[in-house]
């Protein structure tokens, strides 16, 4: 194995100009590090101390924060970086085969850096493309639909060292699919508008009429919006923030990608009002770095709102300043989790935050921070513009409103869907379209709930199904274990490991489902994973670890044949296959006869 | 004491000082609630979750809240015990733990409160992590194979000490470890000293000083002599 070239000492200026750019300041050391890394390629052990130096930060403190989040790269990572997105609904399009394909092509083995440091080829938890998967990130650049053909030009085009931008164009085109627009998506406000209407009635009467709105937070815990901003306003500190989380990560969700692509503007208004309402100068959006391609056109969306006086000081020619900024994240799910996300804005890794106290009196910089999804934000603008009572009267009774919905899997029409809150189920079904017969639902992802086709009546509501948007339809021809143990494995990669349960539990459970996978299993094992479910519901640190096995518990429930046809017999079976063990002894021997096996299957 | 400082810690009535957790409220009552992160001269850091009690019938750890007048607390109750050793069952097989030729056997707080919660078998397949063992510095060994990622040689460290020679990185079962300060990650590349708070705090057999090996034999260190239960009550 050839060391690979200090990239530091190559161009000695690259990150004394990152610093710099950055104020030499350690809360924004995940940009620092995304921007070095994307200069650099990778981030060397030479790298992070002069980055330590340069932010005044021990250097252990800047490598623990590094090595905490999966798009950062420690060791050589090769000049193309092709990440598979493995969510369910990418493996229900093929992306195993895709992957394995390219792979042979490239002459390589997942997850390892190919000889000459060219490739590596791996997986990544849901980029937020199911609605046109498979995906992959090349480079941390989002490719979408992807096919053989595909894969075999893109095998020849890194093979020939061809530069991402000279890529064909339309693989990294990424389509908004609304199919279904109700009062958010064709809200036909102009930029400022709701502004203006939200100054006309001052900071308290916007959190009179969000409050009367019934609005409730759509990242799916549904907090009461108005509640949350009235909290933060009358919390003391120094300095009040409006932060945006923007870290879609519940694999299936897409909805803040569309909203971000093209209803930028009603975001940013969003987050304006909230720092209105809330007295704040300063908002953050927390973007997923798997979107870090939409940054030159937010950018340019925030350029012009502050040409037109609705961003920077004295907006609309109010006594009122306020700006926002956009940082990355980089591939951490539990960074969804507010304070683990507060924690991520300040430099360091996404570890939630023992709770007490909460975000609204002790939050950024543990300052007074509102921190609301992409949709709520969006939706308050409708608020502001058209009063709480208007917008209490759409949806249910404690579910004011609209939801979008991502729908992807077994439908003909992937994409997002607006409703009023109170939609069932079978309407969604029927106007994404379905062709063969349902068998479940997975409703807010895998740390939702999972429905069977005798729970279609069931509707989109905070009084039943909560969601943060995430819709995967799965027909008669899916194998629900298979999507469990996918979301097992799911959980297991991206529990933060802080507390013991969710660390090792996780694990241990997405083991327990490989084992029922090679048909090792036993009704022992279910049980096992009945009792790390309760172990885990009660004793994990945060919302992470207490769902993690809620698709399990779910699917256990309700589709317990497509666990029990796995299972090897009625007693304990071990893990541990005696011949499977002889194969690297056969392989060095170069024996594969009858007598070089134990007969221990039978 | 006022009269309604008090809360009842499985039936029996523990008065607390105004702004105490659960768990400083116990110790200072000398009554165990075990832990294994739990350290009294430093933050709560809430991780290792032994000290998972039932507050009014809902889980919680007793580091991190704060006692209330009129709690009613379960602590050592078999659900909860039961728990607690399921816990040390899924610590015991994320290392490489070898009690019977570990340094640290007889005055180890993971094998003395495995003792005490009767977990007879680590139950789980083991993972057997790569783990490296860390000889670089002249006066302490560092073997990662036995960390429970309490963080308390961080907290020691930092406040303590401050130094920050440890700090808790990466993600997940397979990523999370303790950082070392220096470029090279070695021990000896940093200012760790063995007179540090940082030495003397490991609850488990990764922080070694050399030379003093075994100096106590086996049959004749704290917890041969008394179960923590016991050795914790009468602190």
């Amino acid at each position: 194995m050839k060391t690979a070239p200090s990239p530091a000492l190559n161009d000695p200026g690259i990150v004394p100009a990152i610093l710099a750019r950055h104020g030499h300041d350690a809360t924004r050391l995940m940009q620092i590090l995304r921007e070095t890394q994307e200069s650099l390629g990778w981030l060397a052990p030479e790298t992070l101390t002069a980055i330590a130096s340069g932010v005044g930060w021990p250097r252990a403190k800047v490598e623990g924060t590094a090595a905490f989040y999966s798009f950062f790269h420690l060791r050589p990572r090769g000049k193309y970086c092709v990440l598979w997105s493995d969510n369910i609904t990418d493996r229900m399009l093929g992306n195993r085969e895709l992957m394995q394909a390219l792979c042979e092509k490239l002459w390589l083995e997942p997850g390892r850096l190919s000889e000459d440091g060219l490739v590596s080829v791996n997986t990544t938890s849901c980029t937020g493309m199911c609605d046109q998967g498979p995906a992959v990130l090349v480079n941390y650049r989002a490719v979408t639909r992807m096919d053989m053909a595909r894969v075999e030009q893109m095998a020849e085009l890194i093979r020939n060292q061809v530069p991402l931008d000279e890529w064909p164009a339309e693989w990294f085109q990424v389509t908004d699919n609304i199919r279904r627009k109700d009062a958010l998506l064709d809200h036909g406000l102009v930029p400022g508008e709701a502004l203006a209407a939200a100054m006309a009635l001052g900071p308290q009467g916007l959190i009179d009429e969000v409050k009367a709105a019934g609005l409730r937070g759509r990242g799916g815990a549904g907090f009461s919006t108005g509640m949350k901003w009235a909290l933060c306003r009358d919390a003391a500190g120094e300095a009040h923030y409006v932060v945006c989380n923007a870290d879609e990560g519940e694999p299936g969700t897409f909805k803040d990608r569309v909203l971000l692509t093209s209803y930028a503007d009603l975001v940013f208004e969003g987050m304006t009002l909230a720092g209105y309402a809330i007295g704040a100068k300063r908002g953050l959006m927390y973007l997923r770095g798997e979107y870090r391609y939409m940054l030159d056109a937010l950018e340019s969306v925030l350029a012009r709102r502050r040409a037109e006086r609705l961003l920077g000081a004295r907006i609309l020619d109010k006594d009122f300043d306020f700006d926002i900024e956009i940082h990355f994240g980089a591939g951490a799910y539990v960074c969804g989790e507010e304070s683990a996300l507060i924690e991520s804005l300040e430099g360091k890794p996404g570890r939630p935050r023992i709770r007490p106290p909460f975000p609204v009196t002790h939050g950024y910089l543990d300052q007074p921070t509102a921190v609301n999804n992409v949709e709520t934000l969006a939706a308050a603008c409708l608020v502001a513009r058209h009063g709480g009572t208007w917008y209490a009267g759409l949806g249910t009774g404690k579910s004011a409103g609209t939801k979008l919905l991502s729908v992807s899997g077994d439908v003909e029409r992937p994409g997002i869907y607006e409703y009023p809150f109170g939609v069932t189920v079978a309407q969604v079904l029927q106007d994404a379209g379905v062709t063969n017969c349902i068998q479940a639902v997975q409703i807010s992802g895998p740390s939702g709930v999972c429905i069977g086709q005798d729970e279609l009546e069931r509707r989109i509501a905070f009084e039943d199904l909560p969601t943060a948007g995430a819709f995967m339809v799965f027909d008669c021809t899916r194998d629900m274990f298979e999507v469990a143990r996918n979301f097992a494995h799911f959980f297991a990669h991206e529990s933060c490991g802080f507390c013991t349960p969710c660390r090792v539990g996780t694990q241990i459970v997405a083991q327990l489902m490989d084992k029922l996978e090679t048909n090792h299993g036993s009704p022992y094992d279910i049980d096992e994973m009945f009792k790390m479910h309760r172990l885990m519901q009660g004793a994990s640190h945060c919302g992470l670890g207490n769902s993690a096995c809620n698709p399990l518990f779910d699917t256990l429930n309700k589709f317990r044949p497509a666990y029990e046809r796995r299972l090897k017999s009625l007693d304990y079976e071990p893990a541990f296959d005696l011949d499977a063990a002889l194969s690297q002894a056969r392989q060095m021997t170069g024996r594969d006869d009858a007598g070089a096996h134990l007969d221990n299957m039978e | 004491m006022s009269e309604q400082n008090i809360f009842l810690l499985d039936g029996e009535e523990i008065a607390f000082a105004p702004g105490q957790t659960i768990m400083q409220a116990a110790q200072s009552a000398h009554k165990y609630i075990p832990h294994l992160c739990w350290h009294p001269e430093f933050k709560p850091h809430g991780s290792c979750k032994l000290c998972t009690v039932k507050i009014n019938g809902r889980f919680g750890s007793s580091c991190t809240v704060e006692a209330a007048a009129g709690q009613n607390v379960e602590n050592r109750t078999a659900e909860l015990d039961d728990k607690r050793r399921t816990l040390l069952q899924l610590l015991f097989v994320e290392g490489n733990h070898f009690c019977p030729s570990c340094e640290k056997s007889g005055d180890c707080l993971l094998q003395a409160t495995a003792y005490e919660m009767g977990m007879m078998t680590p139950h789980f397949d083991h993972f057997y992590p790569d783990r490296p063992v860390d000889a670089s510095h002249p006066d302490v060994m560092l073997d990662f194979n036995r960390c429970i990622l309490c963080s308390l040689c961080v907290q020691a460290s930092e406040l303590a000490d401050k130094k920050n020679v440890f700090v808790m990185g990466g993600r997940g079962m397979r990523g999370r470890k303790i950082i070392l300060n220096s470029e090279s990650g070695k021990l000896g590349d940093t200012d760790f000293s063995v007179d540090d708070r940082a030495a003397s705090i490991c609850p488990v057999g990764v922080i070694l000083k050399k030379r003093v090996g075994f100096v106590v034999p086996y049959g004749e260190r704290t917890y041969d002599k008394a179960p923590v239960s016991a050795v914790e009550a009468a602190k």
